[in-house]
């Protein structure tokens, strides 16, 4: 027992100061891009073919990036030459609509909260029930990771559950393979409503690498109507926690491009 | 036993040419793989490629011969619609040749446990995924346990179907598929642009090990020599992969009997192991770090010290934190003797990485098959007896104290120098076997190229492709209850076996 104690006052306090400090990332951490298509110069192909999923879309005076399908790999931006395309470190990536994720060096769309009905049913106390289905376990992994004391996703209010009757909703990763497409169905129907669904990384927005592969779905909008997408491959759990907090509109987001 | 003698003789990571693999007549491969298993050899894989003109099926088979430190390749050709099973000599193949019933709508002939693997939708059959003959145990008071796809906790989905007198398990069966992504067909049909970020998501949290896998095999036909610097860096990420998910494994075994300390502890410091491969890449999986011909990002000197200082500190924090569960008997009572899996079994099934080794098995792609820096910086091999809980938790941490002390000696000595170069076109009819000991075991990838040197064949061998029948028969006889803590101490990859 007197070493358990021990142990706990070596270990010390965790929790990170997040929100009321924002998340310390990693220097390399590769978050939001932002686009110049005014930097674009006419003719030029450097990025061309550089994508794996197609998310840049460049040419004809047009420069995009869908970040429902950016795996964040940097290979763009290592290309560009004319600084067209950056990375920057910010966390913030969720969006409520899928449209709102494509960027155009313009306007950035923030994730708006969740309707007021439905944050004042979730904003105190959401239950969420997790679907995998079909990735490869890194977004499940960065899911879990916010209930280590770290993040301590307890004291949000905000709690994965064993059963979708327990249930406020659906966090789901992965481009739905074809074989998990009827459980998603069966866990969805089995919630109760009213209730949200989260779509978490690339592949559960677009099909992320997988995108256009017969076995598997393109995403979950297809299967299930969508309230927030929350890119990345897989997003940092920091990107998680503010989509899930904007959506309750507990976190406003602060960006500048 | 001089049949072996006809099959080609590969090394890890160094190709052949196509036309040197010997065609075997059906007998002769299966005795010889009979034989070379008998010899403690073990078969890494075994797969079926269709001839030109799709007439035929050739199916390949690469056997990791730890004696004499050699991969031996050979195949043999089927015509018509199946062979006979090679399972009932060797259980090894079991679920290989499962694979290439379904793949390629080949019956094994006397197969005992012929069913889907991954339920593909294509072939001849459709079938419902999860719907098969599963075994039954019949008798008024036995009792059928179904679970899953959609599991309690944030997991990959897999159906799990145990049939039970009362609280004891007499035979688990695990029915998996519901991953299946069509990432094998894709590295061959798909855009090349893609296969390094097919191999970074064979499994999420193997990043480093599948990713490494691919590079070694596309370098080996290349003939291009990675930089000595990349190699170590490379070494250090995937040591580093193996500290995050041993560390996590210790807190979720300790989560599972209700030790919370250690619970909480390992899973800030899985976190902290994963910000650490951050650091290299800005990814806490590894992503964008290894790519062909060396490394996406270099380190410079600030970052090695960084890297460091954190690593000793989480070392010595995780030191404490797993202590508390050597030293609490409650814990230790719980791990003792549950889910036992012999050195036989072990065998009979090919199980890999800690794994085997908490049954005894001395099986290490680092010291067995070396590549890259594995060559010149040897980590001793951790290994146990008892092949229950406690010591697949133990060898854990046996291999969390090298891995550490591995990284930090290479941290010290990085050489200096490039970190990637261009590699060359790829070898033309050829094959290449790639193998490395990622923290669940080792990962196989063997890869054909036809005559322009694009891939013809790209096969993938999880660890946990062998490791999950480990689990099922760790399960005989035990509670039911006992299942978490059994599946935890294996915590075997979905996705990388459903491919
Ligand atoms: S960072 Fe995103 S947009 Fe750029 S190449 Fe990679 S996947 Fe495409």
């Amino acid at each position: 027992m007197l070493s358990i104690l021990m142990a706990r006052l070596r270990q010390g306090h965790r929790t990170a100061s997040y929100p009321r400090l924002p998340p310390v990332l990693p220097e390399r951490f590769r978050g939001r891009p932002v686009l110049d298509p005014d930097a674009c110069a006419a003719g030029c192909r450097e990025c061309d073919g550089v994508c794996p999923t197609g998310a840049l879309v460049a040419g004809r005076g047009r420069l995009t990036l869908d970040l429902g399908r950016c795996l964040f790999c940097g290979e763009c931006a290592r290309r560009c030459t004319r600084g067209a395309i950056r990375f920057t470190r910010d966390h913030q990536l969720a969006a409520r609509r899928r449209e709102d994720l494509t960027l155009d060096g313009k306007e950035v769309r923030l994730a708006a909260a969740l309707d007021e009905k439905s944050r004042r049913l979730f904003g105190r106390s959401l239950k969420l029930r997790q679907v995998s289905a079909g990735g490869c376990n890194a977004c499940e992994s960065d899911c879990n990771v916010l209930n280590t004391l770290v993040f301590d996703l307890g004291r949000f209010g905000i709690q994965f559950v064993a059963s979708p009757r327990h249930a406020d909703g659906l966090v789901v990763t992965g481009p739905v393979s074809r074989n998990m497409e009827m459980a998603l169905k069966k866990t969805y129907d089995a919630v109760p409503s009213p209730k949200i669904v989260v779509a978490v990384g690339a592949c559960s927005i677009s099909g992320g690498i997988y995108g256009g592969h017969p076995e598997q779905c393109d995403g979950v909008a297809g299967i299930v109507p969508v309230d927030v997408f929350i890119p990345g491959c897989p997003p940092h759990p920091y990107t998680i926690l503010d989509g899930l907090l904007q959506a309750l509109g507990r976190v406003s987001a602060a960006r500048d491009s | 036993m001089t049949s072996i003698l006809q099959w080609a003789v590969a090394r890890n990571g160094t190709p052949l040419a196509r036309s040197d693999i010997p065609l075997l007549d059906g007998e002769t491969f299966r005795d010889s793989i009979v034989d070379a298993v008998a010899d403690d050899g073990k078969v890494a894989a075994l797969f079926g490629h269709r001839t030109e003109g799709d007439a035929s099926v050739d199916l390949y088979a690469v056997l990791a011969c730890r004696d004499a430190a050699v991969l031996r390749v050979a195949r043999t050709r089927v015509n018509g619609t199946g062979f006979p099973s090679l399972t009932p000599r060797c259980t090894q193949v079991h679920l290989f040749e499962r694979e290439i019933a379904e793949g390629f709508d080949l019956i094994p002939e006397g197969h005992p446990w012929l069913k889907p693997v991954r339920f593909l939708r294509t072939g001849s059959s459709a079938p419902l995924i999860g719907v098969t003959n599963y075994y039954r145990v019949e008798g008024e008071e036995v009792h059928e346990v179904a679970v899953g796809p959609v599991h309690a906790g944030v997991i990959e989905p897999g159906h799990f179907r145990f049939q039970c007198h009362g609280e004891q398990v007499f035979h688990l069966e695990i029915s998996l598929g519901y991953q299946h992504r069509g990432v094998e067909r894709a590295i061959v049909s798909g855009l090349p642009l893609r296969a390094i970020h097919y191999m970074e998501t064979l499994a999420g949290d193997t990043t480093i090990g599948h990713a490494t896998a691919y590079c070694q095999a596309l370098e080996g036909l290349c003939g291009c020599a990675v930089p000595a610097r990349a190699q170590i860096l490379r070494g250090i990420a995937l040591e580093l992969e193996r500290l995050a998910n041993h560390t996590g494994d210790l807190g979720a075994l300790a989560g599972d009997v209700g030790f919370l300390p250690t619970a909480s502890y390992c899973g800030r410091l899985r976190g902290d192991f994963l910000n650490m491969t951050a650091i290299l890449c800005g990814n806490r999986f590894g992503r964008g770090l290894i790519r062909p011909g060396g490394v996406g990002y270099d380190l410079d000197a600030k970052s090695v010290s960084d890297l460091r200082d954190r690593l000793a500190l989480a070392l010595r924090d995780v030191g404490n934190a797993v202590q508390l569960l050597w030293n609490s008997p409650s814990v230790m009572s719980r791990f003792s003797e549950t889910g036992r899996v012999s050195l036989e079994t072990c065998r009979q099934l090919g199980m890999v990485g800690p794994a085997a080794r908490a049954s005894g098995m001395e099986a290490d792609v680092r010291q067995d098959f070396p590549s890259g820096i594995f060559r010149f910086a040897q980590i001793p091999v951790s290994t146990g007896a008892e092949g229950d809980v406690f010591e697949r938790a133990h060898i854990r941490w046996m291999e969390i104290q090298r891995s550490g002390e591995f990284i930090l000696e290479q941290l010290k000595m990085l050489a200096e120098g490039s970190i990637r170069v261009d590699p060359a076109s790829v070898a033309g009819d050829s094959l290449v076997v790639s193998l490395v000991e990622a923290w669940r075991g080792a990962v196989c990838h063997v890869g054909l190229t036809d005559s322009a040197g694009r891939w013809s064949a790209y096969k993938v061998v999880d660890p946990s492709f062998f490791n999950w029948t480990g689990l099922a028969m760790a399960l005989r006889n035990q509670q039911i209850s006992d299942f978490p803590l059994c599946n935890k101490s294996f915590n075997l990859s979905y996705c990388g076996h459903d491919l």
